[in-house]
């Protein structure tokens, strides 16, 4: 029986595999290759996706597990063409060198930003998607601004 | 390569009607034949070019090089967009394919764009002048056509935005004159570029071009690469150095839904060239990652171990000590050391170990090729693209112009992709699977099948004389060689890679000594950001601070006091040819300024610094911590002053140097790559502790107004931080730690 979900607000099916998780679900069969593939442990977060709001890394969540569920991947985060605070906030303070991580920064960034609406630098410490390049400074400063700009303040 | 007589404007028309500019250069290996080589009538160009004026306005400017995280997308196209005179905003960038070609009778290799690969932090020098030049010459033909338009001389004419203005104000858009434009000749020889204070583009604080697509999601990377029919590939490959795979029993792995083939790959003959692929494996093929890497879990496999089994980090670390009973290979000798330390009124002396480090670039290696007859197709995140290309063509016969790269963006590089060990699996699974082929490795492939940063042991040993200064200095490395079981680095002597004969203290002394003492070990080795400086600095300049203590002098007076008047000296290895001392002095005084060193400090807390000569480049850092009794260390500030000459996009160049300085600080807390039983232990992020936001200080980045030629920014920014670190926790503790990486020590 394949499994249905909601992906970026539509409807999807799957038919494979249900131990499959859903980065690979997604990068090879829903061709969103946004979300990356770092460790395969849950251990890094480059794979960062919302299951129905909250981060998820999903390297480690199989389908079976999604099943009914809403799967929002970076892909969908900005609405009708407009991004997501979060995602202006980091091209404000150019945060990304590689790159290659910031789709699950991003997303944890803004799950963060969801449950603690003016976080604490220790709230923000606490963090642990990894980024080889050390735009760690950079996204600090990007999630303070985005902090403001979902609160309706000024940077 | 620089502009010479050799090179020669491409003008062409445009696909949609506009101008098309490339530059042609002779491929070095044909460099002689490229005199001969006539001009390609105007047509269009199906592979893009330097720069582009449509007829709708629209300005395309061509990125040459592989984007690996250090902004060279950005970069390089502002150094074009500058002389062309068009404002930033108005340009789009595209990424130029990995340009090779054939032309002419008999047909000869050019280069369309130039070096394209990403490595030595040379892209900015390489590209500042040439690329300077593109936008110049084609602003040049469009001036000719207004100047043709209007029938006025050219010299009359200036520009500004996009626009050719008539001495009586009229004016001309590129995209009306780029039709015209197109037919025209190309100018001759070198055009005079903008003095520095008429830039309106370089210098500027521009946003990595791409940024919308990396935070969209929309990006590509070698690893999103698709092309139809094309099958996942995971290799299980041999854990052991030189190993082979003795037995497969693949039963289970084929009962596996959408696994399509399993294929069994040779690895290097042991003793041989580590220029192909490192490790012998089976490779198993599937519709997607998931299904291949189910199949490879359930192989059962026996290896032959290599001749490595019995090898161990421990045996290795006892194999360099015993190493300095022997003489070495003499990379530098000044005056007479053995002579200074018989008569010195005190000698120093202590010894410093750096593990061997893994690069861990966030995506991992993957390649995607498609060979089809006599042609190919290769899509990667590479930095070396040339020799891609030279490795495709050995192993298939495939014309070197008939294989098309592109260049996606990479997941980091650091040196990692240098090698293109995963493109030769990719192509040995392709030849073998008879279809399109996309090599996947897992972070665990990546840990164990790498080409390390060295490992080494330093012993230095200082001389002072009656009065306290410093007379001799000796510097012995015994290191795994970075040149190991490579071939094409034959004409260089073994020691290039371990030891940094010319750098500081070198010339500053009368009695000096460069030692290199070659240990044996299978692992394979490579290039790790800034790979000698990173290697060199840590006992260097921790041994600075050393000899300081020990003499009762201030670690930045005797930098200082031995870097002396401010003058050149010859710098034989990378960022060469000459290394100034009054750079290096400059970079150390303005990072002691900045954190206002020689201030009173509270308890438990020191101030360190530590600078380095890199790739042409000078960087210091200082670094203030705390350091509790229980060993808990707090980098209270931490700050770089860098000295890369003119800066063309300062924005990027901060971004690398803080970004260098939180992995430097990762590396020298907690990185080390170590082997057991003839294998790596390391296998995942949790064996190889990158920072994570916690413990990533803020940092401060201070570039130096500078009058010199721009060099890169990639590199520069990591060499100090581990010395610097390690001189602020022996400033809060008085605990000297002379072993990398410092982290698992704090608490001992």
């Amino acid at each position: 029986m394949a499994i249905e979900l909601t992906l970026n607000g539509k409807p999807a099916d799957f038919a494979g595999d249900p131990s499959m998780p859903l980065l690979w679900y997604l990068r090879d069969h829903a061709r969103l290759t946004g979300t990356k593939f770092g460790c395969g442990i849950g251990y890094c977060g480059a794979c960062t996706v919302h299951v129905d709001g909250s981060a998820r890394r999903a390297c480690v969540t199989p389908m079976s597990s999604v099943a009914g569920h809403a799967v929002t991947t970076i892909e969908g985060l900005a609405r009708a063409g407009t991004l997501h605070p979060v995602q202006q906030a980091w091209l404000d303070e150019d945060v990304p060198q590689c790159g290659y991580c910031q789709a699950g920064q991003i997303m944890t960034a803004v799950d963060l930003l969801k449950r603690t609406p003016a976080p604490t630098d220790q709230d923000i410490a606490a963090l642990s998607n990894l980024c080889r390049c050390g735009t760690y400074p950079r996204i600090r400063k990007a999630i303070r601004r985005a902090a403001l700009a979902l609160r309706g303040e000024h940077a | 390569m620089s502009l010479s007589r050799r090179d020669f404007l491409r003008v062409s028309m445009s696909a949609a009607g506009g101008l098309a500019v490339s530059l042609a250069w002779p491929h070095r290996a044909a460099a002689e034949q490229a005199m001969a080589m006539k001009l390609p009538p105007a047509v269009s160009e199906p592979l893009g070019a330097f720069v582009r004026i449509e007829p709708d306005g629209r300005i395309v400017i061509g990125a040459r090089g592989c984007e690996i995280g250090q902004g060279v997308r950005t970069s390089l196209p502002m150094l074009i967009a500058e002389e062309l005179d068009v404002s930033w905003s108005a340009v789009t960038v595209e990424q130029l394919d990995y340009g090779l070609e054939e032309r002419g009778t008999p047909p000869t290799l050019v280069s369309r764009y130039g070096p394209q690969g990403a490595g030595g932090s040379t892209s900015i020098r390489d590209g500042f002048d040439e690329l300077r030049q593109v936008g110049a010459r084609a602003r040049w033909l469009l001036l000719q056509a207004a100047g043709a338009e209007w029938q006025v001389p050219p010299e009359r004419l200036r520009t500004q935005d996009a626009q050719v203005i008539h001495p009586d104000g009229r004016k001309l858009r590129y995209a009306d004159l780029a039709r015209r434009a197109a037919t025209l000749a190309a100018p001759q020889g070198k055009l005079p570029v903008k003095e520095q204070s008429a830039y309106r583009v370089i210098g500027q604080r521009v946003r990595i071009v791409d940024g919308r697509d990396i935070v969209t999601g929309a990006a590509h990377y070698g690893i999103d690469a698709a092309v139809p029919g094309a099958l996942t590939a995971v290799i299980a490959r041999c854990p052991y150095f030189d190993g082979a795979v003795a037995e497969v029993d693949d039963s289970d792995t084929r009962r596996i839904p959408g696994v399509r083939q399993v294929l069994t790959i040779e690895g290097p003959r042991p003793g041989a060239s580590l220029d192909r692929n490192l490790a012998a494996g089976v490779a198993v093929l599937a519709e997607d990652f998931w299904s291949a890497q189910r199949g490879r879990q359930a192989l059962r496999i026996k290896w032959t171990p290599g001749p490595g089994v019995q090898e161990s980090s421990s045996a290795l670390e006892q194999r360099a000590l015993a190493a300095f009973e022997e003489r070495g290979k003499i990379a530098r000798q000044d005056g007479d050391f053995a002579a200074a330390r018989r008569s010195a009124t005190r000698v120093i002396e202590h010894t410093y170990i750096e593990p061997f480090l893994a690069h861990a670039t966030m995506e991992p290696p993957n390649a995607l090729i498609d060979l089809r007859g006599k042609r190919a197709l290769l899509i990667a995140s590479l930095q070396s693209p040339s020799g891609a290309s030279r490795m495709v063509n050995a192993m298939t016969g495939i014309a070197r112009s008939d294989i098309a790269i592109k260049l996606p963006r990479s997941g980091g590089g650091f040196g990692r992709r240098l090698a293109n060990d995963f493109v030769a699996e990719a192509v040995l699974v392709a030849q073998k699977a008879g279809a399109p082929v996309k090599v996947i490795w897992t972070r665990e492939d990546d840990l164990q099948n790498d080409f390390y940063r060295p490992f080494g042991v330093h012993r230095l040993a200082a001389t002072l004389d009656a009065s306290g200064r410093v007379n001799g200095w000796s510097h012995r490395v015994a290191a795994t060689a970075r040149k190991y079981r490579a071939e094409d680095m034959e004409d260089d002597p073994d020691w290039v890679g371990c030891v940094d004969p010319d750098g500081f203290p070198a010339g500053c002394v009368p009695h000096y000594l460069a030692e290199f003492l070659r240990v044996e070990f299978p692992l394979a080795r490579g290039w790790w950001h800034a790979p000698l400086p990173t290697f060199a600095a840590f006992p260097v300049e921790s041994f600075l601070d050393e000899i300081a203590a020990a003499s009762s002098q201030d670690p930045l007076d005797l930098r200082l006091a031995l870097l002396g008047s401010p003058r050149e000296l010859d710098y034989r290895d990378h960022g060469g040819p000459k290394v100034h001392t009054g750079r290096i002095a400059g970079v150390l005084r303005e990072a002691a300024r900045r954190i206002d060193y020689g201030r009173k400090l509270p308890p438990r807390h020191g101030i360190g610094v530590a600078s380095h000569f890199t790739h042409g480049g000078y960087a210091a850092h200082a670094m203030e911590v705390a350091l509790s009794g229980a060993g808990e260390l707090n980098i209270v500030r931490c700050l770089c002053a860098a000295d890369i000459g003119e800066v063309v996009n300062p924005l990027g160049a901060e971004a690398q140097f803080m970004g260098a300085t939180v992995c430097g600080i990762s590396a020298a807390l907690n990185l080390q790559i170590t082997v057991r039983d003839g294998r790596v232990e390391q296998a995942n992020f949790p064996d190889y502790p990158l920072l994570r936001m916690a413990g990533a200080p803020d940092v401060e980045v201070f570039l130096i107004d500078s009058p010199f030629p721009p060099v890169g920014a990639g590199e520069m920014g990591i060499p100090p931080v581990a010395p610097a670190l390690a001189n602020a926790i022996h400033a809060a503790s008085g605990r000297r730690l002379r072993r990398l990486p410092l982290g698992p020590q704090l608490k001992g």
